[in-house]
């Protein structure tokens, strides 16, 4: 009657841990996988970071905050005035006026006291990337680089929110429209069918015109809608094919009731897909904030979208390459964390459907 | 005195893994003649399929032939380019596969899909003359003309099975290799099917092989057998005197473990364990930790395994036979 | 008589009417209308090709589909008397469930992947409570020493990947038995297993059967495992029972065509013996068998056999 159970318990951390580096391995072989993972621990990484340096007190908050963060990168400039004709002696085409290191006395019409000649404190907002600034400054002062990490918290934070959300709803709903069937089935694959016709964006347009959307109910919502939607009916039909497993028929002349084997036998056999799904519903949430906020829908202090949303209010976006810093990063890391999540589920999904191996 | 139709010398392959070589097939070696029925039995991993696959050189992307001959009516398979392997694949060798009654294409008819495998070797055939075949065909297998317009849907199990026996037989091959043809039909249409084939091999000379875990199946069918486990042979000779005399401990093992529904009612011996991993090889005797009985040398490795004739044309492993 | 089960006239038919307007009701009689009994410690074994209507019946029997109609008795111990199904209240379910249980043909999806072995097996006592949680865990070892899965410790812990067919349909066989049961319906637990292994399944559960004191109604369509598992061995045709007898009373003497057919297509593992025992014109027998289709009563032939016929000189060839 006496087994080993310390030999019963080490066995079992051996097996763990077997098995996790089997899954490892197999996870490992997909490139697409790695790729994917690799950006999303960057993003990682820049989230974490951020409260790290305001913490250790390597970056100032009153300099570095992404929000409330104001360095002034100030230049000393010479004032001139433009000439009405070219050439000159000193200016070829209009477009060498005014020069690097000048500045038109007529573009400080709020300075008083400047004449031409004089050297002049010019504010440089938004500031070119520089050593203090990597990504340089926004109009407002504000650092690029910390803006960015501060969107990759949020981005994180409603991604995996939304998603977590909405796996759970769907997952519970298709499980019990799988196991009760009948009207049950039938009025929630109608709500499916519903949920999947409506446009989300529009939707969300909407409802953010009737109620204040911050980073917490849009990630509700979108949680909410993407539990709703589509995945309900494959995780059904999953649920249907596990149901007639023999395991569950065992269980039932074991005696189990409807719910109980409901939620230990099909739930967790059902997981995998679910999980698979998370990842993917992901990318959407993070592209559905980024449109939201560009468009200025959201209640939010700071993400991606918003900045991209800045650099248009304030007339940079149609300026080219000229101001980059404020367009470029935000909309790179919207489209590399979006993509890297994806990346992450097709190598989940070798994982998890053994008949996608190679090997 | 019958030619060899096939003869596999010391044939080896094995599978390349993600967790190393898995050795499936290793120093085969059997001849079939002109006529013969030959068997080849073994559970699940022994290899059997694996040695099918590869006398057709379909196996899988993963397969590789490591060293040995495949000789086809004196024609060398091995290292053959894929266009000649086409030729020489249902025209001199064809199998029916195990599961082949989903080997159907399901929205083709069936009379399309046999024209089509008579078509890629003779191609200069008229319609009619390809029809009048399949007719031929069906009649020896015992399916009615009809059948040639319909889809595979529209058949039972047992008429998808002799559907596919035909295929089989539609480029006159000189050898069929037909794996475990019967395992997912009832007995009765089991029956049925054997007898068909039986008919046939003899109404055509034709040479069989004929793989199956049943050993019962394998005693009525052939006239020869070969015994595998683990990827060897481990005893091959005549049926009957396999039967009657069998030396290796695996195959007594498993003439032991077959209940009858004929003669007494006796106790079965069992079989514990599982058959071993074959990733890289294995030393010595393979059967060894299942051995019932096994003799001192048997379990320390390391043994000259090679077959040795213990009567006319019976051979075994050496050891099994010296450990009596 | 002392019977474990007692089943009378079981009809299962299955509504295959097509389309939502359709006037005809066509039915399928899975089963359709059999009766046999099981003595208590003996086994029956219930042998049909593929879509005769044993595990139809298997599954009416244990309440996983309900039965269209017939009348089936079981034996509950704990009232010490036989029970009707269709009568029992909530409480006697409970007991019917823990004295009636079913081990499945397929070892690879009759476990759960996700449960370790030890809650597999756990997983009756849990349901019904029975014991103490350190009496559980105790006989759940125990059963596994039994059923020959040794060190137990060795497989608590695993998952069911982990283990080969054989070691599944053990654990199967030990989850099945941990409570007791009376009654065990077996579907064919070792058709998918190697054939080396077979008899090793086979001889635990007879083993089992003599010291549990459980009967089996092993459903198999192979009629030489039926010989080595059981005492009994009933024929199925097309939802019907067209023979019952002991078992070699059955083999050595049968007189249902259909019997006959069955026992003379079987392959005989001597390559010296020919299967010309019954020469059979098959097709006369098709004609019999597919004329014998209604109801027939079942007709004794002495010594516990019966034969379903009307006329059993017909059928004394």
């Amino acid at each position: 009657m006496e087994i080993d159970e310390v030999k019963e318990k080490n066995l079992q951390k051996q097996l763990r841990k077997e098995s996790l580096k089997k899954n490892w391995n197999l996870f490992s072989q997909s490139k697409l996988g790695m790729i994917g993972l690799g950006i999303v621990s960057l993003f990682l990484i820049l989230a974490l970071l951020q409260p790290f340096l305001f913490l250790t007190g390597i970056w100032s908050e009153s300099i570095y905050h992404p929000v409330v963060g104001y360095d002034q990168i100030v230049e000393k400039k010479l004032v001139v005035e433009c000439p009405k004709e070219f050439p000159t002696p000193k200016y070829q085409t209009y477009a060498d006026c005014p020069a690097e290191g000048e500045v038109q006395k007529k573009m400080l019409y709020l300075a008083k006291d400047v004449e031409v000649g004089d050297m002049y404190d010019v504010y440089l907002q938004p500031a070119p990337p520089s050593r203090k600034h990597i990504l340089g400054t926004d109009s407002l002062g504000r650092d690029v680089f910390s803006q960015i990490m501060e969107g990759s918290q949020v981005a994180f934070v409603l991604g995996l929110l939304s998603a977590t959300l909405g796996v759970g709803i769907s997952t519970i709903l298709g499980t019990i429209a799988a196991f009760f069937g009948g009207r049950i089935d039938a009025y929630l694959m109608r709500q499916s069918d519903l949920v999947l016709m409506l446009p989300t964006l529009p939707l969300l347009f909407i409802i953010s015109a009737f109620a204040e959307l911050k980073i917490w109910h849009l990630a509700v919502v979108l949680g909410v809608l993407g539990g709703l939607g589509g995945s309900v009916i494959t995780i059904k039909s999953q649920a249907l094919q596990v149901k007639v497993k023999p395991f569950v028929d065992s269980a039932r002349i074991t005696g189990g009731s409807q719910r109980k084997i409901m939620f230990s036998h099909v739930l967790p056999n059902v997981a995998p897909l679910a999980l698979l799904f998370m990842v993917f519903s992901v990318t959407g949430a993070i592209a559905s904030e980024s449109v939201l906020s560009f468009l200025g829908l959201l209640n939010i202090d700071m993400s991606w979208g918003l900045m991209i949303y800045l650099s248009q209010t304030d007339g940079f976006i149609f300026s080219g390459l000229e101001y980059w810093w404020l367009i470029l990063p935000a909309g790179l890391s919207v489209t590399f964390l979006a993509g890297g999540f994806y990346l992450v589920g097709r190598g989940l999904d070798d994982v998890f459907n053994p008949r996608l191996r190679k090997r | 005195m019958a030619k060899d139709i096939l003869v596999v010398d010391n044939l080896n392959m094995h599978y390349e893994t993600l967790e190393g070589n898995v050795m499936a097939v290793n120093n085969v070696t059997f001849s079939v003649k002109e006529g013969e029925s030959f068997g080849l039995v073994g559970e699940s991993g022994c290899g059997k399929s694996s040695v099918a696959s590869t006398l057709l050189q379909l196996q899988s992307d993963n397969a590789v032939i490591s060293s040995g001959s495949i000789k086809l009516d004196n024609q060398e398979l091995v290292g053959m380019s894929e266009s000649d392997l086409r030729k020489v694949r249902w025209n001199d060798i064809s199998i029916v596969f195990q599961g082949a009654m989903n080997a159907w294409n399901p929205v083709i008819k069936i009379g399309e899909q046999i024209r089509e495998a008579i078509r890629e070797h003779h191609p200069s055939n008229t319609k009619k003359e390809n029809t009048q075949k399949i007719s031929e065909l069906f009649k020896i297998v015992g399916l009615d003309d009809s059948i040639m317009d319909r889809y595979p849907h529209e058949l039972s199990g047992g008429m998808k099975q002799r559907a596919v026996i035909a295929l089989a037989l539609s480029c006159d091959p000189k050898i069929v290799i037909a794996d475990e043809p019967t395992t997912a039909l009832d007995v009765v249409i089991q029956d049925q099917i054997l007898k068909e084939i039986k008919k046939v091999q003899e109404l055509l000379g034709l040479s069989l092989i004929y793989i199956s875990h049943d050993i019962a199946v394998i005693a009525e069918m052939t006239d020869n057998m070969a015994v595998m486990y683990a990827g060897s042979i481990v005893e091959k000779g005549p049926t009957a005197s396999i039967f009657s005399n069998p030396r290796h401990a695996y195959t007594r093992l498993l003439l032991e473990s077959t209940p009858s529904v004929v003669g007494e009612k006796k106790k079965l011996r069992a079989l514990d364990g599982e058959p071993p991993s074959l990733i890289n090889g294995l030393e010595g005797c393979a059967f060894s930790p299942r051995c019932p009985d096994p003799s001192e040398d048997c379990s320390k490795g390391n043994l000259n395994m090679e077959l040795i004739e213990v009567e006319d044309g019976h051979w075994a492993d050496q050891c099994c036979v010296n450990c009596g | 008589m002392d019977n474990v089960i007692e089943v009378n006239n079981l009809i299962k038919n299955f509504d295959v009417s097509k389309g939502f307007f359709s006037r005809n009701k066509s039915l399928v009689k899975a089963v359709d209308g059999i009766s046999f009994s099981i003595p208590k410690g003996e086994s029956l074994g219930l042998v049909g090709q593929s879509g005769c209507g044993k595990t139809t019946t298997a599954r009416a029997l244990c309440l996983l589909d309900p039965k269209t109609s017939g009348d089936v008795k079981f034996y509950n111990p704990e009232a010490d008397e036989m029970q009707n199904l269709d009568d029992l209240n909530e409480e006697q379910v409970k007991q019917f469930r823990r004295n009636t249980q079913m081990i499945f043909q397929d070892p690879y999806e009759s476990l759960n992947p996700r449960w370790t072995i030890k809650d597999i097996i756990l997983e009756p006592l849990n349901i019904h409570n029975i014991g103490s949680l350190e009496n559980r865990t105790e006989a759940v070892v125990e059963i596994l020493k039994t059923v020959g899965l040794t060190p137990p410790e060795n497989y608590l812990p695993r998952y069911p990947h982990e283990l080969s067919g054989g070691q599944r349909q053990r654990v199967s066989i030990a989850r099945s038995l941990i409570m007791n049961p009376k009654f065990v319906i077996c579907d064919e637990p070792t058709s998918m297993l190697d054939v080396s292994i077979r008899i090793s399944i086979m001889d635990l559960m007879l083993d089992l059967a003599k010291d549990l004191q459980v009967s089996y109604l092993y459903i198999t369509h192979d009629l030489a495992v039926a010989r080595y598992m059981c005492n009994r061995i009933a024929v199925m045709f097309n939802g019907k029972i067209v023979e019952i007898a002991k078992t070699e009373d059955l083999l050595s003497n049968p007189i249902h065509p259909y019997t006959k057919r069955l026992i003379s297509s079987i392959p005989v593992p001597d390559p010296k013996y020919t299967r010309e025992k019954y020469e059979i014109n098959f097709d006369e027998l098709d004609e019999i068998i597919s004329n014998n289709t209604e109801n027939l009563p079942m007709v004794d032939v002495g010594n516990e056999h019966f034969v379903a016929t009307h006329d059993v000189k017909d059928l004394l060839i």
